[in-house]
C-alpha cells in the first residue's frame, strides 16, 4: 500500500453542520438528529459512542452520503455534497468514502476476494492484476489471507465483518465510516481490526470515524464523541 | 467482463428454478414461432408457386371502355356496357397480337401467351362432363406456366405435333376413364369435334385438374367459332411480387383490364395470412409467459438482493449500474433462450419437413412444406427480446430507485 504524503494529515476530510433528520411518517415521525455538527481530519480516528437508539447509525448514513439530511450541510474534502444530485454523491461515495455497515456486510454469492475487488472494479483505476494483488493484501491485513476464495456464506459473522472492513479500504478512501466494525469480533480480532484502522489513519492519512459500544476501543481513538438523543454532548 | 455483467451472472443463480422457467418459455416461444412461420409460409409460397404455374402472374382481359368519352358522346348514362366496379368493359382481347407485343416491352415481363377459352361438353365412351377448353400456342404457354413440368403421362411433343391432340387434367381423365391415346368428343354450341388425349397433366389444384382441357389455339378457334382475338393474355413476370404495379401500368397503357395474381387469389392469400397471424399470436403466448416469468423472477431477485443493492450503491455503483445489472440478467437469459430457441426451431422445422402429408386440393404435395427464411428467426428473436426486455424494465428500474438509506434502515418498499 502506498504511503500518502504526511502533509495531508490534519486536513479537513469531513465536516457537517446543523444536521437534522426525521424518520418515519405521520404519527410515528421521530426527530432523530437534532442539529448535529462534526468534523473529521485526515490521519485521525474518531469514536462516536452513545446509547442504543441515540442516532449514531443515522448520522453515519448521512456522513456516508447514503441518506439525505432534512436540514444541514455535509462537506467531503472541502466540497459541499449534501445538495448535490444522486450521481455526484454516488461518485463521491465510490472515490472518497469507505463504509462498513452495522449489519449485512457482504454480497454472499461472491467470494471474499470478489467482495473486496467490487469497489475497485467500479472505480476502474487499477489493472486486473493489481486489483487482485491489492485485495489479497487487504484480506491478509485483516487476518483472512487463507480464506480469500471462501464465499460470503462460508464465513463466520466476524470474518464477514473483517472482509467488509477490507472492502471499505479497497479504494483508499479519504474517509472511512464504520458502524461497529468490531461488534462481532473477539478481543483478539477486535485488536487486529482496530490496529489496522489506526495504522492506516497514520500511514495513509485517512480520517476514520467509528461507531462503537466498546469502551476500550473508544478510549484508544484520538477523539471520542459521546452522543445522546440526537445530539453530541 | 464488465463488473455489472459479472454481478448479473451471479445474481441469476440466486433464483435458478424461476430463471429456468423463463428460459424454457423463451426457448419454446422462439422455437415454435420459427416452426409455425416456416410451415405456414411454406404452404403459402408453395400455393403461390402452384397458382403462378397455372395462371401466370398477370392476366390481361377485357377492353376498358373509355367511359368519360362515351358518356360525353351519349350525353347521359348508358347501360349498354358491362359494368364492373364502375368501369365498363368490352369482352376479350381483340387485338391479341398487338397487345402481346406491347406487353413484351415491359421490363419485368418474361412471357406472354394468348388464350382462347370456352365452355364445352366432353364425352367419352363412358359419360359426359362439363369442362373448359383453353386454346393455346404451346411454345408461348410453357413460358407463362409450368405446364411442361406438370405432365404426368404422355409427352408434350405429341400435343405440339398433332393438331387433334389435347392435354387433359388428371382428375377429369380419371372421371372419364381416359388414358393417353384415347379419343373423345368435345361439343360446343352444337358443334362437335373428335380429339385424342396427347398427354395428362396434374397441377394439384383440383378445380383446374378436373375441368381445364388444353387444345391448340387453331382447334379451339374453330370449335368455338372465334376466328380472331383472344379471351385473355396470360403474362409471366421475372419478379411476380411486382405484379400489382405492373398490372396497373399495363391497364393504363393497354386500355385492357389487367389482374395481378395477388388480386385473383386474394381469398386464399387472405386465408394464409390469417393462418400465419393467428399461429403467430398463439405462439407468442409462450413469449408472453416468458416475459411474465422474467418480470416475476427479477422482482423476486430485487426483493432478495435489496441489501446487496445498498452495498453496491455505498461502493459507488450508480442507479444506472443497478438497472444494468438486472437488465443484463434478462439479457443473458434471452441470449441463451434465443440461441437454443433458434436451434430448436431449425431442428423441428427440419423434422416437420420430413413428415409425410399428402395434400391435393389447392396444390399437390406429399410432405409438409417448410421454408427456410432468416427473417423468421430474426422476427422470433426480436419478439422475444422486446417482450422480455419491456417486462424486465419495471423491476430493474424499481431496483435502481431504491434509496440506500431506506434499505439499510429496513424501510425500503
Ligand atoms: N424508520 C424509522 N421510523 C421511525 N423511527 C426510526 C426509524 N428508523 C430508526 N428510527 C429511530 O431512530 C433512532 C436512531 O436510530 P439509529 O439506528 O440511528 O440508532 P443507533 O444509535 O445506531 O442505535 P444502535 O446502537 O442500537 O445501533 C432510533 O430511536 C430508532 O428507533
Ligand atoms: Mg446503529
Amino acid at each position: 500500500m502506498s504511503l500518502a504524503p504526511s502533509s495531508i494529515a490534519g486536513e479537513l476530510a469531513l465536516r457537517c453542520t446543523g444536521l437534522h433528520r426525521h424518520l418515519g411518517q405521520g404519527e410515528g415521525r421521530v426527530h432523530v438528529l437534532k442539529g448535529v455538527s462534526f468534523e473529521a481530519r485526515r490521519g485521525q480516528v474518531y469514536a462516536i459512542v452513545g446509547p442504543s437508539g441515540c442516532g449514531k447509525s443515522t448520522l453515519l448514513y448521512l456522513l456516508g452520503l447514503l441518506d439525505q439530511p432534512d436540514q444541514g450541510q455535509i462537506e467531503i474534502n472541502g466540497k459541499l455534497m449534501s445538495n448535490h444530485d444522486d450521481v455526484a454523491r454516488t461518485a463521491a461515495r465510490g472515490e472518497h468514502i469507505g463504509f462498513v455497515f452495522q449489519f449485512h456486510f457482504l454480497m454472499l454469492e461472491f467470494t471474499a476476494l470478489e467482495n473486496v475487488m467490487m469497489p475497485m472494479r467500479k472505480l476502474g483505476r487499477l489493472p486486473q492484476a493489481a486489483m487482485t494483488a491489492r485485495a489479497h493484501d487487504l484480506l491478509e491485513a485483516v487476518g483472512l489471507g487463507t480464506k480469500t476464495h471462501r464465499l460470503g456464506t462460508q464465513l463466520s459473522g466476524g470474518e464477514q465483518q473483517r472482509v467488509a472492513v477490507a472492502r471499505a479500504l479497497a479504494n483508499q478512501p479519504a474517509i472511512l465510516l464504520a458502524d461497529e466494525p468490531t461488534g462481532n469480533l473477539d478481543a483478539k480480532n477486535s485488536g487486529v481490526v482496530f490496529d489496522l484502522l489506526t495504522r492506516l489513519a497514520k500511514e495513509q492519512g485517512q480520517a476514520i470515524v467509528l461507531v462503537t459500544h466498546n469502551a476500550e476501543i473508544a478510549q484508544r481513538c484520538d477523539f471520542t464523541r459521546p452522543m445522546r438523543d440526537g445530539l453530541f454532548i | 467482463m464488465s463488473p455489472n455483467l459479472r454481478i448479473a451472472f451471479r445474481f441469476l443463480t440466486a433464483k435458478k428454478r424461476a430463471m429456468f422457467m423463463s428460459l424454457s418459455c423463451t426457448v419454446l416461444g422462439v422455437g415454435l414461432f420459427i416452426v409455425t412461420q416456416a410451415t405456414t409460409s411454406g404452404f403459402e409460397r408453395f400455393f403461390t408457386k402452384t397458382i403462378l404455374g397455372i395462371n401466370g402472374a398477370v392476366r390481361i382481359e377485357d377492353k376498358i371502355q373509355d367511359t368519360m368519352r362515351s358518356m360525353a358522346a351519349a350525353g347521359a348514362s348508358d347501360s349498354y356496357f358491362a359494368q364492373r366496379e364502375g368501369v365498363k368493359y368490352i369482352e376479350g382481347v381483340e387485338e391479341a397480337l398487338l397487345i402481346a407485343e406491347a406487353v413484351r416491352e415491359f421490363a419485368n415481363v418474361r412471357g406472354v401467351s394468348a388464350v382462347v377459352r370456352g365452355n364445352v361438353q366432353i364425352t367419352s365412351a363412358l359419360k359426359t362432363e362439363d369442362a373448359q377448353i383453353f386454346g393455346i400456342k404451346i411454345e408461348d404457354h410453357v413460358r407463362v406456366s409450368d405446364l411442361a413440368e406438370q405432365i404426368t403421362r404422355g409427352k408434350l411433343d405429341d400435343f405440339r405435333d398433332s393438331p387433334s391432340g389435347a392435354l387433359l387434367g388428371r382428375v377429369l381423365a380419371d372421371r372419364l376413364q381416359l388414358v393417353v391415346g384415347d379419343s373423345f368428343v368435345l361439343t360446343s354450341r352444337g358443334q362437335s369435334r373428335r380429339v385424342h388425349v396427347a398427354a395428362i397433366y396434374e397441377t394439384g389444384y383440383r378445380e383446374v385438374d378436373k375441368s381445364n382441357i388444353y387444345l391448340q389455339i387453331g382447334e379451339a378457334r374453330s370449335l368455338l367459332r372465334r376466328p380472331a382475338g383472344a379471351t385473355f393474355l396470360q403474362v409471366s413476370l421475372f419478379d411476380p411480387s411486382r405484379a400489382p404495379q405492373d398490372a396497373a401500368k399495363m391497364e393504363q397503357v393497354l386500355g385492357h383490364g389487367a389482374k395481378p395474381w395477388q388480386e385473383r387469389e386474394k381469398t386464399w392469400l387472405a386465408v394464409f395470412r390469417a393462418l400465419r397471424v393467428s399461429t403467430m399470436i398463439t405462439v407468442s403466448v409462450f413469449t408472453l409467459i416468458a416475459s411474465l416469468a422474467m418480470f416475476n423472477t427479477l422482482a423476486m431477485i430485487v426483493l432478495e438482493k435489496t441489501k446487496d443493492i445498498a452495498i453496491l450503491r455505498s461502493m459507488g455503483y450508480e442507479r444506472r449500474d443497478i438497472t444494468q445489472i438486472f437488465l443484463w440478467q434478462a439479457g443473458i437469459v434471452l441470449a441463451i433462450g434465443a440461441m437454443a430457441g433458434a436451434l430448436l426451431g431449425a431442428g423441428v422445422t427440419w423434422l416437420v419437413g420430413q413428415v409425410p402429408l399428402p395434400i391435393n386440393g389447392i396444390f399437390k404435395t406429399d410432405r409438409f412444406i417448410v421454408t427456410w427464411d432468416p427473417n423468421h428467426y430474426l422476427a422470433a428473436i426480436a419478439t422475444a427480446v422486446v417482450m422480455v426486455m419491456v417486462a424486465s424494465l419495471i423491476p430493474a428500474r424499481r431496483a435502481a430507485r431504491l434509496e440506500p438509506g431506506d434499505i439499510v434502515r429496513g424501510t425500503a418498499q
